[in-house]
């Protein structure tokens, strides 16, 4: 779906929408097995060679705390998502208020609904468009699997076919107290990263840089 | 509310008009050879006494040995609606001609027949697929359609 600047575009309906369906059969011929869930977390919490400065805690408690939210609801679920947000369930008891329609504001995207495949490519680049770091929350049966269209002939059998999830609500759809739950769990695993990286394996930006000098030398 | 108008009615004044159109008339619904349709649809919007000038929707029936075709239209002056149904005994190729000229409302529909159920409407104005992708193998609702 990107832009490419080489290409000649035709805007014939007709063309575009071959242009579309090939794009969804590569993504379909691609995406065979699922993404692997980023849980890095894991290994390393079980190593223990992890150790939390406070400046991480600073980071860490900062980025779980406001939460803003990229618009993707496709079906259902996306009506439980908005009880979520209403004042019986009040979702900015933990920083949750802000719903975002631009993905470059956004941190989380919450999956709320059925997904199909000519609507896959635009979902890829709403997770594309959003700046690092982002977290992923697939909420309800469908979007875990597929649910009970998982067999259809147009539906996409699980986000993490084509996005990596990091907290899988289950339900059809999930009572707002689990899309809560789902939330602070998504909250306790941002806590446990380590925000800051290594110094060490970072490329050192004093050597990337150009050298006055020697540029005057070879003028 | 819209009452049912009875078959009887409407196969008494069809028959009168065109003799040889109406192949079988059940409780609540009109059996029509598929070369006539668009007659019979011109004259039912038109008809004094009828005036079904209202589609309610069209849709498709896989019985394996052939397809049906179901229009539902509405008398908004009169509150009556009628079930059209037609048939197509092919599965290769099947075609019905198109009621888009008559309703305006007819055409996204018959795409959707057509994408789904791969049926062509002749003389429709853009007969492609609405919902699926071109390159889509094959129209999913058909009952011999498995992947």
């Amino acid at each position: 779906m990107e832009i490419d600047e080489n290409k000649e575009y035709i805007y014939d309906s007709y063309q575009l929408d071959c242009d579309e369906g090939k794009i969804i059969e590569q993504m379909k011929a691609s995406t065979k097995k699922s993404i692997p869930d980023p849980a890095d977390w894991i290994d390393a919490d079980l190593k223990r060679n992890i150790v939390l400065t406070s400046l991480d805690w600073v980071i860490d408690w900062a980025r779980r705390s406001s939460l803003w939210t990229a618009i993707c609801y496709p079906a259902c679920c996306g009506m439980e998502w908005m009880a979520t947000l209403a004042p019986r369930f009040d979702g900015s008891r933990f920083g949750m208020e802000i719903m975002r329609a631009s993905p470059r504001q956004a941190d989380l995207l919450i999956t709320a609904g059925t997904l199909t495949w000519k609507m896959a490519p635009n979902v890829r680049r709403i997770y594309n468009q959003m700046a690092e770091p982002k977290w992923v929350i697939a909420m309800g049966a469908c979007g875990i699997s597929g649910g009970i269209f998982r067999s259809g002939y147009n539906v996409v059998p699980g986000y993490n076919k084509i996005i990596p999830v990091d907290v899988y609500v289950p339900g059809c759809p999930p009572r707002p107290e689990a899309l809560l739950y789902g939330i602070q769990q998504l909250q306790k695993k941002i806590g446990r990263a380590k925000a800051v990286p290594d110094l060490s394996e970072l490329p050192n930006p004093l050597n990337e840089l150009p050298n006055p000098l020697k540029k005057d030398k070879k003028k | 509310m819209t009452t049912a108008l009875s078959a009887k009615e409407i196969v008494s004044k069809l028959s009168a008009e065109f003799p040889d159109a109406v192949k079988e008339a059940g409780a609540d619904s009109v059996l029509v050879k598929s070369a006539s349709l668009p007659a019979v649809t011109e004259y039912l919007k038109t008809a004094d006494g009828l005036k079904f000038d209202y589609i309610n929707y069209i849709t498709a029936i896989d019985y394996y040995d052939y397809f049906e075709v179901v229009y539902m239209m509405t008398s908004t002056e009169y509150n009556r609606s009628v079930t059209l149904k037609t048939r197509c005994e092919t599965r290769n190729r099947p075609t019905v001609p198109s009621l888009a000229g008559i309703y305006q409302g007819a055409d996204w529909q018959e795409r959707e027949v057509y994408d789904l159920m791969g049926i062509t409407f002749k003389g429709h104005p853009n007969m492609k697929r609405v919902f699926l992708w071109e390159g889509f193998d094959g129209h999913p609702l058909r009952k011999d359609w498995n992947k």
